[in-house]
C-alpha cells in the first residue's frame, strides 16, 4: 500500500491494470471498437508511457473512448467496461460472458471499469441493467474479434473459416489439432483495429463452457485477505483529510439553513477551515485531527422548521400539488367498480428509507488549476464528471473520474456527493484531499428511497371474480442522481455552496405500478410529486418504486382473494396467461409445499400467543423483466413481533450466467427485503433527519435471518435479465400476506414493527 | 501532542508517533498501512473495524491507541494471506461469503475469536457472536455457513466433496 514511486498520482493500491501501457508494452494488440484507430492508439500508448514517468496523461474526450476490448499479442483479453462492480459480482459475470464469446479462458481476462479516460460511457450501473443491456456491446465486440481472428487463421492455415474451431485462445482445424494457431501469434506485434460488427451471431448456447457455471468471484479472495483496495483505502502523495460540517436541516431536499458564524478559535491552529456559501469543511494532515476538529468546531446556523410532522407525512403527500399520469388502463374501471357486487379499498404506506452502506461514502480528489482527478465509487463516472466540471467551473475534458469500488451502495447513496465534497475542497486548498463521510453524514444526508402512498380499489362479482382494479400512488421522482449537463444541482456541495435545489425526471415511482394480471377493467395512475416538494431528498434505492408498488399490489390481490374466499395462489393464477409467470408461481409454491388455503388460518387473541402462517407474492420486475415468486413463512406474536422463519424463492431471469452469483444476489435481496419490511424507517423532525446511527435506524441482524430456499429456472435459449433487484419487490407483500394468514391482521404501513403490530391488534 | 510508542501488531513491534487518544483504527490504517479494518460508524455499533487485541475482538474505532500498551494486536492481514490462508479466509472464499465485503474483515476477526473459544459452535452460537456485526448486502446466510465450514476444518475434519460451496442444485432447466 506504499505510494508507487514516480507516478506522483496514486498509491499502488490502484490496480495496475488501470494503465494501458501495462498491456501494450512490447506487444501488439487487436482492439475492437476504437473508432479513431490507428490515430488514437499510439497516443494512448504514449500517454501511458508518460504517466509512468510522472507526466500527467493526455486527456481523452469521451468521444475518443470507444474501446470495448483489446486482445494483446501475449494472449490477454482486456475488457473496457462502462459498467462497474458494485459488490454484486458483475465483474466476474461480464468476464465470463466476454471470454465465452471469444473462446478464451477466464484466466486471460483483465477488467478495466468506469474511467472517463479509458472506458466507454455506459451511463449508470443501475436498474439491474448490467447483464441484460450492459454486456451486449462487450459481447458484440467479442464476436467481432472472434470472427476476425478466425479469418486470419483461415488465411494462415489455408482452409475455410467454417473448417475451424477454437478454444482457450487457440484456433485449429476441426478434427486436426496439429493444424493450429494461437490468438497471440495471429496478433503478434501488429496493431489491428475494427469497429463492432452489429450483425454477427453470438455463440450457440450449447457451446457454453463458462456461461452457466458458478465461477468463483474474482474479487473475493483479496477482500477476505484485507488486501482489496476500496475507495476508502486509496492514498495520494501529499493528501490531506477533510470533513464537511453540515447545516441542521439534515437530508432535506431544500437546504435553507444559513451559516451565521464560525468560531475559528474552537479548533487547533493547524486545522484549516474552508467555506463557500453554506459549504463548510475542516482540512487537516491527519484524519483523526479532521474528525476531532469537525466535532469541536463551534458553528451557528440559522434554520427554520419546514418539514411536515412525520405523522402527517402521508396525508400531506396526497394533498400535495402533483402531476397525474395514467400508467395503464383497460376497459372502464370506475364504471365496473360501481357495478361490482362487492368493492374493497385499501391504503398502503411506505416510509423514507436510506441506503444501508456499512462504509460511509468516501472519495479522493486531486484538483489543480487546469485538471481534476476524482476517485469515486459513483455508479456513473460520466454523469458525475459533467456535474463536477460545473461545480469546479472547469471544462468536462479537464476532469477525469475514476471508479474505485466502495461499500455496497444499493442505489444513489453519498458516493457522488462525497466526490463533490473532495473535489471542491481540493480545488480550494490546492492539494489532494480525501473525504470520508461520518456515520451521521451517511445516515442523514444520503438521498432517501422515497416515501410513497398507494390507494387501491377492487370490485368483485358475486362469483368472486375480479371485475375492476384501480391503483393510485403518490410519489416523488426516484432519481436525482447527477445527470450530465444538469450542472451541480444534484450534488450536495452544489446545494450548499450555491443554493441550488435538486431536481430529477419523473422516474421510478411508477415501476411495477401496473400488474401483469389480466383483469377485465383496470386503471393505474401515478401522481408525481415534484422533487422540491419531497420533504427529504429523494433518489434511487434498490428497485426504485417497484418495492412500494408491488407491496401494495400483491397485498391487495390477497385482500381480494380473502374477500372472494379464494386461495391466494389460485386467485393469481386465474388472471395470468404468461407461461413464465405461472412457472415461477408453481415452482415456489411446490417447493414450499403450499397447501391451498383461505386466509386467515387463525385470529390472534392474546398478546403472548405465537401464531404461524404463510403468504405468497409474485412479480415480474418492471412488468417486463425477471419473474419472481416468493412464499414467506412467519411466526407472529404481539409481544415479540414478526419473525420470518423461511423464504422460498423461484426466480426466472432467462439465461443464467453464474448460478452461485445469482443465488448470492437473491439471498441479499431477500434479507434486505425483510430488513426494509420489518425494520427500516427514516425518522425526521420538522428540521431534518434525526435517525443518524444504527441504533435509531436499525437493520436486519444475524438474530433475524430466515432459512432461504431458492429455485432457479434457467432458460439458456433466452437472453439474460438482470437479477440485482427483482426479488426484493416481492418480499414485503409475501410477509404481509403471511402475517394476515397467521393472525387475520392486515398490515398496510411499513415497517411492520412490534408497535405497529400491537396497534393493529388493538384496533382489530 | 504526539508521543512515540511501540505496538505489537501481527507479531511485529511497530513504532508509531501519534496522539495517544487517536483511535487504533486510524493508526492501523493510516500509520501502519493495514487497511483491512474499515471505518463503519465510529461508534462501535457495526463491527467493520474489528481487530483482535490479546485474542479478543475489539472495536478499533472507539479504542484509544494509548490504552493498548504491550498487548498483541492481530488484524485481518495478520491472519493469513493468499499464499497461506487462515481456514476462515479459505472458508469465506469456498462459500463465496461476500458481496461488497466491506464488513467481511470484521466478520472474520469476530468469528476467529469465537472459534478460539468454542471449537464446535452451533449456528445459533455463530449468529449470537456476530449479532453486533452489521452487513448491508444480506450475506448473513453465507457467513454463518463459512464460519461453520472453517470450524470443521480447524477441528481437523476434511470437507466432504459434496460440501463444496459452489453447488448448483436447484437449477431447473425450464426450457
Amino acid at each position: 500500500m506504499r505510494p508507487e514511486s514516480g507516478t506522483g498520482l496514486v498509491n499502488s493500491a490502484l490496480p495496475e491494470a488501470l494503465s494501458r501501457r501495462h498491456f501494450l508494452k512490447g506487444t501488439g494488440a487487436m482492439a475492437i471498437g476504437f473508432s479513431l484507430l490507428p490515430a488514437l492508439m499510439p497516443r494512448l500508448v504514449a500517454a501511458d508511457t508518460e504517466s509512468a514517468n510522472g507526466v500527467r496523461p493526455a486527456k481523452a474526450s469521451s468521444s475518443d473512448v470507444d474501446a470495448w476490448l483489446l486482445i494483446t499479442g501475449r494472449g490477454e483479453l482486456v475488457i473496457y467496461s462502462g459498467k462497474v462492480e458494485l459488490g454484486t459480482g458483475v465483474e466476474t459475470a461480464l468476464r465470463q460472458i466476454v471470454a465465452e464469446e471469444l473462446l478464451m479462458p477466464m484466466a486471460a481476462t483483465r477488467f478495466i471499469q468506469g474511467d472517463t479516460q479509458l472506458t466507454p460511457d455506459q451511463g449508470y450501473t443501475a436498474g439491474s441493467n448490467t447483464i441484460n443491456q450492459g454486456s451486449v456491446p462487450m459481447r458484440r465486440a467479442a464476436a467481432t474479434a472472434r470472427r476476425l481472428l478466425f479469418e486470419r487463421a483461415a488465411e494462415q492455415l489455408q482452409v475455410q473459416v467454417d473448417q475451424l474451431t477454437g478454444s482457450d485462445g487457440n484456433i485449429h482445424v476441426a478434427g486436426d489439432e496439429a493444424q493450429a494457431v494461437s490468438y497471440a501469434s495471429l496478433i503478434g506485434n501488429g496493431l489491428l483495429e475494427a469497429s463492432i460488427d452489429q450483425e454477427l451471431a453470438f455463440l450457440d448456447a450449447d457451446r457454453y463452457r463458462l456461461v452457466g457455471q458458478s465461477i468463483p468471484r474474482v474479487d473475493i479472495p483479496s477482500k477476505v485477505f484485507g488486501r482489496f483496495t476500496y475507495v476508502h483505502d486509496l492514498t495520494v502523495a501529499g493528501m490531506l483529510h477533510a470533513r464537511v460540517i453540515r447545516p441542521p436541516d439534515t437530508g432535506a431536499t431544500r437546504v435553507t439553513a444559513e451559516l451565521k458564524s464560525v468560531d475559528r478559535s474552537s479548533i487547533p491552529a493547524g486545522v484549516k477551515i474552508v467555506q463557500r456559501g453554506n459549504f463548510l469543511a475542516v482540512v487537516a494532515e491527519k484524519e483523526w485531527q479532521a474528525i476531532s476538529a469537525a466535532d469541536a468546531l463551534k458553528v451557528e446556523w440559522h434554520s427554520q422548521p419546514r418539514l411536515p410532522r412525520m405523522e402527517q407525512l402521508y396525508t400531506e403527500m396526497r394533498a400535495m400539488q402533483s402531476e397525474e399520469k395514467t400508467i395503464a388502463s383497460s376497459g372502464d374501471a370506475n364504471t365496473a367498480l360501481g357495478e361490482a357486487d362487492e368493492t374493497i379499498e385499501a391504503v398502503y404506506q411506505w416510509p423514507y428509507q436510506m441506503h444501508d452502506s456499512i462504509g460511509p461514502s468516501c472519495s479522493v480528489a486531486n484538483v489543480t488549476a487546469d485538471s481534476a482527478e476524482v476517485w469515486s465509487s459513483t455508479q456513473g463516472v460520466y454523469p458525475l464528471r459533467s456535474c463536477l466540471a460545473d461545480l469546479l467551473s472547469m471544462p468536462e475534458d479537464a476532469v477525469r473520474v475514476i471508479y474505485v469500488e466502495g461499500s455496497g451502495c444499493y442505489g444513489h447513496n453519498g458516493a457522488d456527493d462525497v466526490s463533490a465534497d473532495a473535489a471542491l475542497i481540493s480545488q480550494i486548498v490546492g492539494k489532494p484531499v480525501r473525504v470520508q463521510w461520518s456515520r451521521a453524514d451517511e445516515h442523514g444526508w444520503n438521498p432517501k428511497g422515497p416515501a410513497m402512498v398507494m390507494v387501491l380499489k377492487g370490485g368483485l362479482s358475486s362469483e368472486g371474480d375480479i371485475t375492476s382494479w384501480t391503483f393510485d400512488n403518490w410519489t416523488p421522482p426516484h432519481l436525482t442522481r447527477p445527470i450530465a449537463r444538469m450542472g451541480a444541482k444534484n450534488l450536495l456541495a452544489g446545494n450548499l455552496a450555491s443554493d441550488l435545489v435538486p431536481d430529477g425526471p419523473a422516474i421510478g415511482g411508477d415501476r411495477n405500478a401496473g400488474v401483469t394480471y389480466r383483469y377485465p377493467n383496470y386503471q393505474v395512475t401515478t401522481h408525481w410529486i415534484p422533487v422540491e416538494r419531497s420533504p427529504l431528498r429523494p433518489s434511487a434505492l434498490r428497485a426504485l418504486g417497484g418495492i412500494q408498488n408491488s407491496f401494495a399490489n400483491e397485498s391487495f390481490v390477497d385482500e381480494l382473494a380473502h374477500a372472494a374466499g379464494a386461495d391466494p395462489v389460485a386467485m393469481r393464477l386465474n388472471y395470468l396467461q404468461d407461461e413464465r409467470a405461472i412457472a415461477v408461481i408453481k415452482a415456489a409454491t411446490e417447493k414450499a409445499g403450499w397447501q391451498a388455503r383461505k386466509s386467515p388460518q387463525r385470529h390472534l387473541e392474546h398478546t403472548d400467543e405465537m401464531l404461524s402462517g404463510r403468504g405468497m407474492a409474485y412479480a415480474q420486475y418492471k412488468n417486463g423483466s425477471a419473474y419472481v415468486a416468493i412464499v414467506a413463512e412467519v411466526g407472529v406474536s404481539v409481544d415479540t413481533g414478526i419473525h420470518v422463519g423461511k423464504i422460498t424463492v423461484a426466480h426466472d431471469c432467462g439465461l443464467i450466467i453464474n448460478p452461485d452469483g445469482l443465488r448470492n444476489q437473491i439471498e441479499g435481496n431477500v434479507l434486505q427485503g425483510i430488513s426494509r419490511t420489518l425494520k427500516e424507517e427514516v425518522i425526521f423532525d420538522q428540521i431534518g433527519v434525526t435517525s443518524l446511527e444504527w441504533g435509531a435506524y436499525p437493520i436486519l441482524t444475524f438474530a433475524d435471518i430466515p432459512e432461504v430456499d431458492i429455485v432457479l429456472l434457467d432458460r439458456p435459449e433466452l437472453p439474460p435479465l438482470g437479477a440485482g433487484e427483482p426479488t426484493i419487490v416481492a418480499v414485503p407483500a409475501a410477509i404481509a400476506n403471511a402475517v394476515f394468514d397467521a393472525t387475520g391482521l392486515r398490515l398496510r404501513t411499513v415497517p411492520f414493527t412490534r408497535q405497529r403490530l400491537k396497534a393493529a391488534f388493538s384496533a382489530a | 501532542m504526539t508521543t512515540r510508542m511501540t505496538l505489537q501488531v501481527n507479531g511485529e513491534a511497530r513504532e508509531v508517533q501519534i496522539d495517544a487518544t487517536t483511535p487504533l483504527l486510524y493508526v492501523l490504517r493510516n500509520e501502519l498501512e493495514l487497511r483491512g479494518a474499515k471505518f463503519g460508524c465510529g461508534l462501535g455499533e457495526c463491527g467493520a473495524c474489528t481487530a483482535l487485541v490479546d485474542g479478543r475482538p475489539v472495536r478499533t474505532c472507539v479504542t484509544a491507541t494509548g490504552a493498548i500498551g504491550e498487548r498483541s494486536i492481530v488484524t485481518i492481514e495478520g491472519l493469513g494471506s493468499a499464499e497461506n490462508p487462515h481456514p476462515l479466509q479459505q472458508a469465506f472464499i469456498d462459500e463465496q461469503a461476500a458481496q461488497c465485503a466491506y464488513c467481511i474483515s470484521g466478520m472474520i476477526m469476530t468469528a476467529k475469536a469465537l472459534l478460539e473459544r468454542k471449537a464446535s459452535p452451533s449456528d445459533a452460537d455463530i449468529r449470537n457472536a456476530l449479532s453486533a456485526n452489521l452487513c448491508g448486502c444480506g450475506t448473513h446466510l453465507r457467513i454463518v455457513r463459512a464460519v461453520q465450514r472453517a470450524a470443521g476444518v480447524m477441528r481437523g475434519e476434511t470437507a466432504k466433496p459434496d460440501d463444496a460451496g459452489m453447488k448448483d442444485e436447484g437449477v431447473q432447466h425450464a426450457s
